[in-house]
Parts: structure tokens; C-alpha cells; sequence
């Protein structure tokens, strides 16, 4: 592995993003038009508001990482330009690296425009910082992108690949606790929810909201998911074959 | 080149065999092909030519035997800067352009923004240098993907049908080009399905069902079949193949 490939990768990959604008605003854009969207439908309730807006910052990167990732690799993977890469001094993990650092900028990128909105427009309150809920929401679109770049390796089409949205992301946003309360689930879909990476970045937003002190526990939750993120980056560099049948 | 050669070759394959998909590609193959030589890879689609260029550059899965490139098992880390694969459909990434295309493929083999230039250059690509990879027409594309090899100046070349659908005048100084780097000492293994091409080369390799019907060059192959040109050599061959077996 090279730092410099890694570098070169990622800025090449964010060469091919910038050259799409309309992608470019879509991604800068569309997250905090919905939380503008989520705010105004809860005008009538603040509290809600600081409640899910706050969630709804980390799970959008979330799942738009997700989806950019998983189309990118896997066009990546049927063009060719991956068995090309695999013939130069590109090491799999130069080119996950790559893919991380580019994402992780998009993601950054994405989630401060949302954040800056989110807190300075449209009032979103919380009791700890507005830069620990970027980083918590960092962190899991990081989580997203990896995830992506894991089920690429599954797709033979763009098209399969757009419908592991449904299978890997969906479970994990209805059960995180964004839309109905963890400890009101039944005790089975408790155990499901406890093993999901996406809950324990809700858990960590959840007690930003609630404590100005960055407990041990919100670290422990975030540790958790990036624990995922390495599991996860390990699990698709293992799908990066150099040879194929 | 005479066959008593004692300079080791370029590329040596030693009883390889190949399988794809529970059938039988490459059946006990075996070859040398001498530095500093343009070799053509001559056979029907489907015949096991771009398994075999796979194989070369390491990127193809061998069920049992050998294949060396300059003294080291192929695909091996030394290589990757110094062998370069041209795969048949341009890999190239449409959303950039040329320019980025030939750039990014400069950096990762530690090349300067120069040296892409001056390969845009090579493969008569100046004028388009500024267009997105998506714009261009199937022949650029080729031509595009040919510079991303040439710009880190290998030393073994291996290009899979470089020059299907492109204007007879760019073909024509596309073999120039292959003659002049063959005659600065590197080596080409060039794969057509069009003879005309095959008396551009100092060696053909005939390829049929996964089998080499010939390897020799291309006075040789027309002597000895008694044949005026390399299309009815080919035919000859293939007609006593089928009445001996």
C-alpha cells in the first residue's frame, strides 16, 4: 500500500464527482432540503424536531454514501478499469483508501452544509456540540460508503446494486430507533437492533443531545461504529480480486 | 529473429491451462516470446486470445502451468510498472477527460503530467485532449486507453485488438508506432482477428479452440503451408488439423 496511489486515487475519484455537477448539488443540496422539510412538518413541536433532525443528519450521509459508493465500485468493477488497476502498482488498499478519502470528503462536505443549516436556520438543539454530531455523522457515512463498497462485490448491475438499499440499509434506519423507540420493540428485534453498527451512531447522537460531557459511552458507541467501518473496509478490500476467473 | 536466440524471452508460457466457467479455454499452451519482437496473438473471438493476454498480465486465474514475464512469475508485483495491458474495451473512465484519463494513469506508475501529454500526443489524441472520455468515438476511446499504457513507457506491451474500428490512416501509424518501440527493444504481443495485420509482426501465434496451430513468423508459416498469403496459410493449417484428427 502507497499513501501516494491512495491520494492519487481519491482525487481522481473526486475529479470524476466534480465533473458531474448536477451530482455535485444533489449531494451538497438534498439532505438539508429534507431536514428544512422534517422541521417544517414539525413546526409545531421543537422537541421532536431535535429529535429526529438530529438523526436524520447522520442517517442521510448515511444512505446517499451508501448508494454513490456501491454504483461507483461496482461500474468500477463491469468497466474494466478495475481489472486495469489491478495490472498497475494500485494495491486494493490504495484503492479503497482512495475510495474512503473521496467519500469521506463528499460526506464531510454533505454533512456540514445540513449541519449549518440544520443549527443555524432551522434551530436544531443540542445540549453537546454541533462538531461532535458532525463527526458522529461522519463517521457513519463513512460506515455507508464502506458498506457500498462491500455489496458492489454482489451486484452485477447498477441496477442490483441500487436494490441492497432495501436489504442492508432500510433494517438498520427502521430499527436504529429514528422512527419508534428501541426499548418499546420487542425483545427479539431489540437483540436485531443491538447488532446493527447504525443504532449505536443513533445512541451517540442521542446522548450529544442530552449531556454537553462527552461520556465514555458516547466514545464506546462511536468506537463501535468504526470497529464497523474496519470490519467492513476488511471484508471488501477481500472482494478486490487481482485475479478472476 | 533467429530461433536459437539465447537472450531469455520476454514472455515465456509453459503447458497452461486454463478454465472458465467449467470449460476448458487455454488447453496445455506453451510459447516463448522474444524481447524486442512485435508478436501477433491471431485467432477467431472466442478462441482464447484475451485468456491468454489475461494470463499475461496476471490478471486471469491458471488451472496448472507457468507464465513468466522478463524472468518473474506473471503479475507479479515488479511487473505491474513495467508490463501494460491495453483491455479491448477502453478501460478509461468517461467521466473524465482524456487528459485526466492519461494523467491518473501517469501518477500511479509515478509519471509526470509531461510524459501523459506527450503520450496523448503519441497516439494523435492532441486535439481531443480537453473532451470528456463519454464523448468520444470507439476509436478514441482505443487510442485514449493506448496512451494510459504507453505513458509508463513498459517494457512488455500487450494490447487486446487495439485496432478494431479505427480509420485506416490512425491504424496505419498505430503499427508504425508498435514497430518503432519494438525496435527500441520493447516487446509487443498485439491480439487481431484481422490477417492484413499479421504480416506487421516478426512472429504470429495462431490461435484455435484453446490451442496454438501455429508459431513461427510469418515467411516461415507461408513457406511452409505453400500458401501466397497468411489468410489461406491459416486455412491450410486448420484444413490439416481437422483431416489428421
Amino acid at each position: 500500500m502507497s499513501l501516494r496511489i491512495t491520494f492519487i486515487t481519491a482525487g481522481r475519484i473526486l475529479r470524476q464527482l466534480l465533473n458531474d455537477r448536477r451530482t455535485v448539488v444533489l449531494i451538497l443540496a438534498v439532505p438539508a432540503l429534507i431536514i428544512a422539510l422534517i422541521s417544517a412538518i414539525m413546526e409545531d413541536s421543537p422537541q421532536m424536531f431535535d429529535r429526529v433532525g438530529l438523526i436524520l443528519l447522520a442517517v442521510f450521509p448515511f444512505v446517499i454514501m451508501f448508494l454513490l459508493t456501491s454504483i461507483t465500485m461496482q461500474r468500477e468493477r463491469t468497466a474494466g478499469t478495475l481489472e486495469r488497476l489491478m495490472t498497475t502498482p494500485t494495491a486494493k488498499m490504495d484503492l479503497v483508501g482512495g475510495y474512503a478519502i473521496a467519500f469521506g470528503v463528499c460526506a464531510a462536505a454533505q454533512t456540514g452544509v445540513a449541519a449549518a443549516v440544520a443549527y443555524l436556520w432551522l434551530d436544531l438543539d443540542t445540549v453537546g456540540s454541533a462538531w461532535m454530531v458532525a463527526l458522529i455523522a461522519i463517521v457513519t457515512s463513512v460506515f455507508g460508503m464502506v458498506l457500498g463498497l462491500l455489496v458492489s462485490a454482489f451486484a452485477a448491475t447498477e441496477f442490483q446494486a441500487v436494490q441492497f438499499m432495501p436489504v442492508l440499509i432500510v433494517p438498520q434506519i427502521f430499527l436504529c430507533g429514528l422512527i419508534w423507540p428501541r426499548e418499546e420493540m420487542a425483545g427479539w428485534l431489540q437483540g436485531v437492533s443491538d447488532a446493527l453498527p447504525l443504532t449505536y451512531a443513533v445512541k451517540a447522537l442521542q446522548q450529544v443531545q442530552a449531556s454537553s460531557d462527552l461520556t465514555a459511552e458516547m466514545w464506546g458507541d462511536l468506537g463501535i461504529v468504526a470497529g464497523a467501518v474496519v470490519v467492513a473496509t476488511v471484508l471488501g478490500a477481500a472482494t478486490l480480486r487481482r485475479r478472476t476467473g | 529473429m533467429p530461433p536459437d536466440n539465447p537472450a531469455p524471452p520476454a514472455i515465456a508460457v509453459d503447458r497452461l491451462v486454463v478454465e472458465r466457467g467449467g470449460r476448458t479455454v487455454l488447453l496445455d499452451v506453451s510459447t516463448a516470446i522474444p524481447a524486442g519482437s512485435v508478436t501477433g496473438l491471431l485467432g477467431p473471438s472466442g478462441s482464447g486470445k484475451t485468456t491468454l493476454i489475461r494470463s499475461i498480465v496476471g490478471t486471469q486465474k491458471i488451472k496448472s502451468g507457468t507464465v513468466t514475464v522478463l524472468g518473474e512469475p506473471a503479475g507479479s508485483k515488479g511487473l505491474r510498472g513495467r508490463v501494460a495491458y491495453v483491455t479491448q474495451d477502453a478501460a478509461i473512465y468517461p467521466d473524465l477527460s482524456v487528459k485526466s484519463n492519461v494523467a491518473y494513469f501517469a501518477s500511479l506508475y509515478g509519471r509526470s503530467r509531461k510524459e501523459a501529454m506527450s503520450a496523448i500526443d503519441a497516439v494523435g489524441m492532441h486535439d481531443h485532449a480537453g473532451q470528456l472520455a463519454a464523448n468520444l468515438s470507439g476509436g478514441q476511446k482505443t487510442r485514449t486507453s493506448l496512451a494510459c499504457a504507453l505513458v509508463c513507457d513498459p517494457e512488455v506491451l500487450v494490447l487486446d485488438e487495439p485496432t478494431v474500428g479505427l480509420d485506416p490512416v490512425i491504424r496505419e501509424e498505430l503499427w508504425n508506432q508498435f514497430r518503432d518501440l519494438a525496435a527500441a527493444g520493447r516487446t509487443l504481443l498485439v491480439s487481431s482477428h484481422v490477417m492484413d495485420e499479421a504480416d506487421r509482426c516478426d512472429r504470429l501465434l495462431l490461435v484455435r479452440e484453446g490451442r496454438f496451430i501455429a508459431d513461427d513468423t510469418p515467411a516461415d508459416l507461408r513457406a511452409s503451408t505453400g500458401s501466397a498469403n497468411l489468410e489461406s496459410a491459416f486455412l491450410h493449417l486448420i484444413r490439416e488439423l481437422e483431416r489428421t484428427s
